[in-house]
C-alpha cells in the first residue's frame, strides 16, 4: 500500500531507514519541508498526518504506509495561499522563513486540536471540552516550533487572526483543509 | 543509522515472536529511539512496529481504567475519563514534549524511553549505561541536570518522563506479555534504579512487550495534579516535578495521599516516606514541609545540582498546599 502525500500515491521506501522528512525532500523534491535540528527539537520540519501535526524528522517513512500525509505543498490545492499564508505576509511573521512552513502546518494541526477540545499545559479546566485560543494557550500550543530569528510576535499574530476568531461555536475550515 | 529490518506487527502474539529474536526493539512513535538509532546509540537489528496494537482506552466496569501501549499521548491526555478522573496523568503528559510529539509518542515508548543525560547521547563521552563498565563522566562533568536521589557511583541519570512520575503516583499496573507468557508489575516496580547495571533502565525480560496499564479505582485522584519546574516555560525537561493526588478528611487531617518526584532519580520517585509521614496528619503547610524534608533528607546533590533538593521540597509542598485548596466542585464528576 502506497503513502499518500499532497494527494499523490507515492511508494513506501524500500530502505526503512528513510524518514518522512527525507523522503519528502531528496526523493520526493518537496524541500518546502525543512530540516533544522532533525532530531526533534525545532519543528521545522512538522507536517500534518491524518490531519493531526507531526515532527517528520522523528517519522520514518515506512511506518505512514496507507496514511495520508499533507505538507506545506499541498495545505491548499489550487496554489492560492492559505488564510495563515496571507496572514503570515499581513502580519511579517518571518525572517528568514527558514521555519515558516513549520511552523504554518503546525498551526494547522493546532487548530484542528483545539477544534477537538484537545487540553494543553495552562487549561485551567480540565473537565471543560470548549478552550478559547488565547495569547497563551496559543503560545503554549506552539512551542515546538523555533524561530532563530526571533519572529515569534509576528508569528503569534498571524495564528491569532486566522484562528482566534473561531473558537466557540463557528470554526469554519480548519478539518476540511486538513483532511 | 545502520541498516536494519523493518516488519510490523499484527497482533500480540506475533510481536512477541519477532521482538523475542536477539536485537529486535519494538518500535512506537520513534520519537526517542529513532533519534538515538540515528546517533548510533542504538543499533538494533530489527525493528517490531507495535503502533497497530491496542490503543484503546476503556472505563471499566470495577472502577479501574485500561489504556493500551499504542495509545498516543494526546489521546491519553485528552480523554475524558483521564482528564476527570486522572487530571494528574493528562497534566503530566501535556507538560512534556511538544504538541507534535505528543501526536506522535505512545504510552509503551514513553514508559520506555532512554535517559536524557547529555553524557549518554555523547558517544565521546564514557558512559556506563551506553557501555557498560566505561565509566561516566556526568559524575565529575555538568551534571546540573542529574540525580539527588537513589544514584551510584556508576550513574546519576534521570528518567526523562513526566507521564510516568503521574503513574508512578496513581500505582498504575504495568501489563505485559513475553515468550515466557503474561505478568503485571506494580508500576513503582517497572524501573530500576542504577546500582551497577545502569545499562539496564527496567526490569523487562528480553522481548517481554508491554501491552497497556490498569489505572486503580482510585477515587480521590480527582483531586491530583502535577507540576513541573524546568529552565523555559514550555518544551523543556523537567529539573524537578512534582505529581501528587491528597485526601483530606472532614476533620482537616489527612486520610491518604499519593506522591512522586520526577527529575531527581533513574526512575520516577515514589515518595513512601512523604506518603507515610502525611497520613493521618493535618493538612496543614507545616506537615507538608516536614513531609517533603524527610523524603529528601538522604538527597545527595553533585557539584552542579545542590538546588535541587530544595527545589523539590518548595513544590512538593506547593502541591499540596494548591491540592488542599482545590475547591471540592472540581472535583465532582
Amino acid at each position: 500500500m502506497p503513502i499518500t502525500i499532497n494527494g499523490q500515491s507515492v511508494a513506501v521506501p524500500t530502505d526503512p531507514r528513510v524518514s518522512l522528512l527525507d523522503l519528502l525532500r531528496e526523493h520526493l523534491h518537496l524541500s518546502g519541508t525543512k530540516k533544522g535540528c532533525n532530531q526533534g527539537a525545532c519543528g521545522a520540519c512538522t507536517v500534518l498526518a491524518d490531519g493531526e501535526r507531526i515532527l517528520s524528522c522523528l517519522a520514518l517513512a515506512v511506518q505512514f504506509e496507507g496514511r495520508s500525509v499533507l505538507s506545506i505543498e499541498g495545505i491548499t490545492d489550487d496554489g492560492a495561499l492559505h488564510p495563515l499564508q496571507q496572514a503570515f505576509i499581513e502580519h511579517d511573521g518571518y525572517q528568514c522563513g527558514y521555519c515558516t512552513p513549520g511552523q504554518i502546518c503546525s498551526a494547522i494541526g493546532m487548530a484542528s486540536e483545539i477544534e477537538r477540545g484537545v487540553p494543553s499545559a495552562v487549561t485551567a479546566d480540565l473537565a471543560s471540552d470548549s478552550i478559547d485560543l488565547t495569547h497563551e494557550e496559543l503560545r503554549e500550543r506552539m512551542s515546538g516550533n523555533l524561530c532563530r530569528c526571533g519572529a515569534h510576535n509576528g508569528i503569534v499574530d498571524a495564528i491569532s487572526e486566522t484562528y482566534a476568531s473561531r473558537t466557540g461555536a463557528s470554526r469554519p475550515a480548519v478539518a476540511e483543509i486538513a483532511e | 543509522m545502520t541498516p536494519f529490518d523493518y516488519a510490523r506487527a499484527g497482533d500480540t502474539a506475533a510481536a512477541v515472536r519477532m521482538g523475542s529474536v536477539a536485537g529486535a526493539r519494538y518500535l512506537g512513535g520513534g520519537t526517542n529511539l529513532v533519534d538515538l538509532m540515528r546517533e548510533n546509540i542504538e543499533q538494533p537489528a530489527s525493528l517490531v512496529d507495535v503502533t497497530g496494537l491496542g490503543s484503546a482506552i476503556e472505563e471499566r466496569a470495577d472502577g479501574t481504567v485500561w489504556i493500551g501501549a499504542a495509545a498516543r499521548n494526546t489521546a491519553i491526555a485528552g480523554h475524558a475519563a483521564i482528564r476527570r478522573r486522572y487530571p494528574a496523568l493528562s497534566r503530566a503528559i501535556l507538560a512534556g514534549a511538544s504538541g507534535q510529539i505528543r501526536n506522535m509518542a505512545t504510552l509503551g515508548g514513553n514508559l520506555l524511553q532512554r535517559t536524557r543525560c547529555t553524557y549518554f547521547y555523547d558517544d565521546a563521552a564514557r558512559c556506563n549505561k551506553r557501555e557498560p563498565g566505561s565509566g561516566c563522566d556526568a559524575i565529575d562533568g555538568f551534571n546540573r541536570i542529574h540525580a539527588i536521589l537513589g544514584a551510584s557511583v556508576a550513574c546519576v541519570a534521570t528518567h526523562p518522563s513526566d507521564m510516568c512520575v503521574a503513574l508512578a503516583a496513581l500505582d498504575a499496573v504495568v501489563h505485559l506479555e513475553g515468550s515466557a507468557g503474561a505478568r503485571t508489575l506494580p508500576f513503582d516496580a517497572l524501573h530500576r534504579l542504577p546500582g551497577g547495571r545502569p545499562d539496564r533502565d527496567t526490569e523487562l525480560q528480553p522481548g517481554e512487550l508491554v501491552t497497556g496499564i490498569e489505572l486503580p479505582s482510585l477515587a480521590f485522584a480527582a483531586r491530583s495534579t502535577y507540576r513541573k519546574v524546568r529552565d523555559r516555560s514550555s518544551y523543556a525537561f523537567a529539573l524537578v516535578s512534582v505529581a501528587a493526588a491528597l485526601d483530606v478528611g472532614g476533620d482537616g487531617t489527612v486520610r491518604d495521599v499519593r506522591i512522586a518526584l520526577g527529575g531527581v532519580a533513574h526512575k520516577p520517585w515514589r515518595a513512601h516516606i512523604a506518603e507515610q509521614s502525611l497520613r493521618g496528619q493535618p493538612a496543614t503547610e507545616a506537615s507538608f514541609r516536614a513531609a517533603a524534608a524527610a523524603e529528601l533528607a538522604d538527597a545527595a546533590p553533585l557539584t552542579h545540582n545542590a538546588f535541587k533538593p530544595e527545589l523539590a521540597r518548595r513544590t512538593i509542598v506547593a502541591v499540596l498546599s494548591g491540592l488542599t485548596e482545590t475547591p471540592m466542585k472540581e472535583m465532582a464528576p
